[in-house]
């Protein structure tokens, strides 16, 4: 395997506290040194003014296939991912049928290999059936490769379900992942529960429908000692109890999708489907919230969210239409553009939430570092300079998004997975 | 006649091509659209004859919901301006029914029409139409989002019975959560100067309404006395997925309009319902026929509305 030297790069390894201009070395496929002195190479990839890091890992990529191919395939979703200068995702179990056998778990990581795009770490589903109702059988699940349990866009309601995949998942060492929402409270629900919503007479999803949610999961985690993390939080609410259950020492992680930081619910007001997220775009003040918590550490991940639905699925009316957007390939652009460039987050606190804490909460020892013996999965990105969303351009099979047009800081230009240079310029 | 038909000249204070809600219309787009109405029912009423100034064009209703009488009015309304009229209906029931509703509109407008006039049960559907097609759209309904006409008929009524708006307090009672006329009617009185009360049970009534001026109430009797016209809305147990309150006895109990409740409001107080209405739920039967009740009236003149709406939209 070829032996890469990048170049002049500004490194930043958030797991070591690395930040300075310098070299690094990949030789077969592994991280074997960063420093100032030439070593040599077969390929050279100058870094001059870009940053250097640990390659990006997504916590919430719905890959859509099996089942839904219309609106994404493996093949399509790794490869909007290495666009997006994502070197790992963790797929979520949305489609039907769901991830709940080892054949499905085997099925998606064969695909992934196939495609030789990214790492796909199999997330499969907590319930048989998706049904929220019986345990999946997570230890033969683990066997063919999930990397943790979660039932994705559907929230393990039943409290008793919940409590058992805590305890049992710790045996084998995996995460639990949940949309922290109480299904009865958000009902038909398609946008934030707040005076938008009331003048436009859109039924609301209540920020109480997540508070409620994310303090039952918290103590089911204490009282269970299994591994919790919440998918997606949006509230002042959520925040507020995750960080004061880390006050208390709870092993409790949370995540933010970058898709929420569009906008607020005003954005609703152009019944524009691609602004009908899950959960939705708040207020202003939970979004203030929300980005308190991810500068104050309180979120520990920032996800991509990426969702893919077809265009005629989103071309319906505002409540049939369904939630989300494509985000892959758009995420590190919001984030510079919305977290860095603002002034709430430095970059090495956003490579932090983007690859050492999902690396973490997956137990990927190998991954979210730069040290020597590291797989040598990095992102190289322009942090600056501007760009324009196209969709056109998108690699996802759907294009369902509403930054089409917008300019956003922050674009990988050389994507680097398990020592294979798999974007350039 | 011809002459008068002569004198109706598209006022300098409209420009608009769409009629979606209320919520964005000015006071004089909304004193405008007042005006016109009065005009065409002047002009109808002593000629009771057809005013075609509308010859030649068409107007589409695209009902993806049932309605019976504003689907009519607006029929009615096109036909007396002179317009042909195409009428669409989908029992709406079932949202997989307006799935298509984009394809639906365009296979319309490809026939050319003119207008189209629109109801949906999911709010900004009109909305959706002003991007997609290229004809004039009026809103007959989007969820409960808003009516427009309807607040204009409602408004127009409270203008002849009391000669002005500015001043008026108006209160909505009943279910301002999932009703449409109602947000139609605190954007129209509001902008005309009216102070506006929503009264009905908390879980059918929130406190944000305050945010934008509205005041909020949930004890009927303790308002009446201040009430230059009551807005009876009706309950709308088809949109509730839950019920609000424990039970209809309970909501006539708190909220129905009685002769009893009559003795204790203004003199003159006008009484209003969008209709249908349920007897004995939001108002008695002796209440709703009663000398205050300008429950036909509104019927009235919501045609001259439409007919207003029509008109302005196309010119």
């Amino acid at each position: 395997m070829a032996r890469i030297w990048i170049q002049n790069g500004r490194v930043i390894d958030p797991s070591r506290e690395l930040d300075r201009v310098t070299n690094v070395f990949i030789d077969d496929g592994r991280i074997a040194d960063i420093g100032d002195a030439p070593q040599e190479a077969d390929q050279i990839i100058d870094a001059t003014n870009q940053i250097v890091c640990p390659g990006f890992i997504d916590l919430y990529t719905e890959l859509r296939e099996p089942g839904s191919e219309e609106d994404e395939t493996i093949e399509s979703a790794t490869a909007a991912a290495v666009a997006g200068g994502f070197t790992s995702i963790a797929s979520i179990p949305s489609a039907d049928p769901p991830t709940d056998t080892q054949a499905s778990v085997e099925f998606i990581s064969h695909q992934a290999k196939r495609a030789d795009n990214c790492h796909v770490f199999v997330l499969a589903c907590v319930s048989k059936g998706r049904a929220g109702e019986e345990l999946s059988e997570m230890g033969s699940l683990v066997e063919a490769g999930a990397a943790g349990f979660t039932d994705a866009n559907r929230p393990i309601f039943n409290a008793e379900l919940m409590r058992r995949a805590l305890e049992y998942s710790r045996m084998f060492h995996r995460p639990i992942l949940n949309l922290p929402q109480v299904p009865e409270l958000n009902q038909d629900g398609v946008v934030h529960d707040g005076l938008v919503s009331t003048i436009l007479g859109l039924p609301g999803m209540p920020p109480a429908a997540e508070d409620v949610m994310t303090g039952r999961d918290i103590r089911l985690a204490e009282a269970t000692g299994g591994t919790l993390h919440l998918m997606k939080i949006s509230t002042s609410g959520s925040v507020e109890i995750v960080r004061q259950a880390k006050a208390r020492g709870i092993k409790v992680s949370a995540g933010l999708s970058a898709a929420n930081l569009i906008g607020t619910d005003e954005t609703i007001r152009s019944f524009d489907t691609n602004f009908k997220l899950n959960p939705p775009l708040r207020s202003q003040d939970h979004l203030d919230a929300c980005i308190a918590g991810l500068t104050d550490g309180t979120i520990d991940v920032i996800c991509s969210g990426h969702a893919p639905r077809a265009t005629e699925k989103k071309m319906l009316v505002l409540n049939a239409a369904p939630f989300g957007i494509v985000n892959l390939e758009t995420t590190l652009g919001l984030v510079g553009t919305k977290l860095v460039h603002a002034g709430h987050l430095d970059w090495s606190a956003a490579i932090y939430k983007m690859s050492v804490a999902p690396a973490q909460i997956l137990g990927l020892e190998q991954k979210g570092s730069l040290s020597a013996g590291s797989d040598a999965d990095i992102t190289v990105f322009n942090p600056d300079q501007p760009w324009t969303v196209s969709t056109k351009e998108l690699h996802s099979k759907s294009s369902n998004t509403p930054l089409d047009g917008w300019t956003l800081h922050g674009r990988a230009t050389h994507v680097i997975v398990g020592g294979q240079l798999k974007k350039q310029p | 006649m011809q002459e008068e038909i002569n004198t109706l000249a598209k006022p300098d204070s409209w420009n608009r091509r769409y009629l979606i809600d209320l919520e964005s219309l000015t006071a004089d787009e909304i004193t405008t659209l007042l005006d016109t109405a009065d005009q065409f029912r002047e002009l109808t009423n002593e000629c009771r004859m057809k005013l075609p100034v509308l010859q030649g064009k068409t107007v589409a209703n695209l009902f993806f919901e049932n309605s019976t009488r504003t689907r009519t009015s607006f029929s009615l309304a096109a036909r007396r301006l002179g317009a042909d009229t195409v009428d669409f209906t989908a029992s709406g029931s079932s949202l997989s029914k307006g799935e298509s509703f984009i394809d639906t509109a365009k296979n319309i407008e490809a026939m050319n029409v003119d207008a189209v006039v629109v109801r949906h049960r999911a709010p900004g559907t009109p909305h959706v139409l002003t991007k997609t097609l290229d004809t004039a759209v009026v809103n007959a309904g989007d969820g409960p989002h808003e009516h427009p006409t309807q607040g204009l008929l409602d408004i127009l009524t409270i203008r002849q019975k009391l000669g002005r708006i500015d001043g008026l307090t108006v209160a909505l009672v009943g279910d301002i959560a999932h009703s449409r006329t109602a947000r139609s009617n605190i954007w129209g009185l509001k902008k005309l100067g009216a102070h506006v009360i929503v009264c009905g049970p908390a879980t059918l009534v929130t406190d944000r309404w305050e945010e934008i001026g509205v005041e909020v109430a949930h004890n009927l009797d303790e308002i009446l006395p201040r009430c230059d016209v009551l807005n009876l809305l009706r309950i709308q147990f088809e949109r509730q997925n839950t019920r609000p309150f424990p039970s209809v006895r309970e909501y006539a109990l708190l909220y129905a309009m009685t002769p009893d409740r009559l003795a204790r409001s203004k003199d003159n107080i006008v009484i209003m319902a969008p209709g249908p209405i349920n007897r004995g739920v939001e108002v008695t039967t002796e209440v709703a026929d009663g000398s205050h009740s300008v429950i036909l009236d509104q019927v009235t003149n919501g045609l001259a509305v439409r007919m207003a709406a029509l008109w302005l939209v196309t010119q």
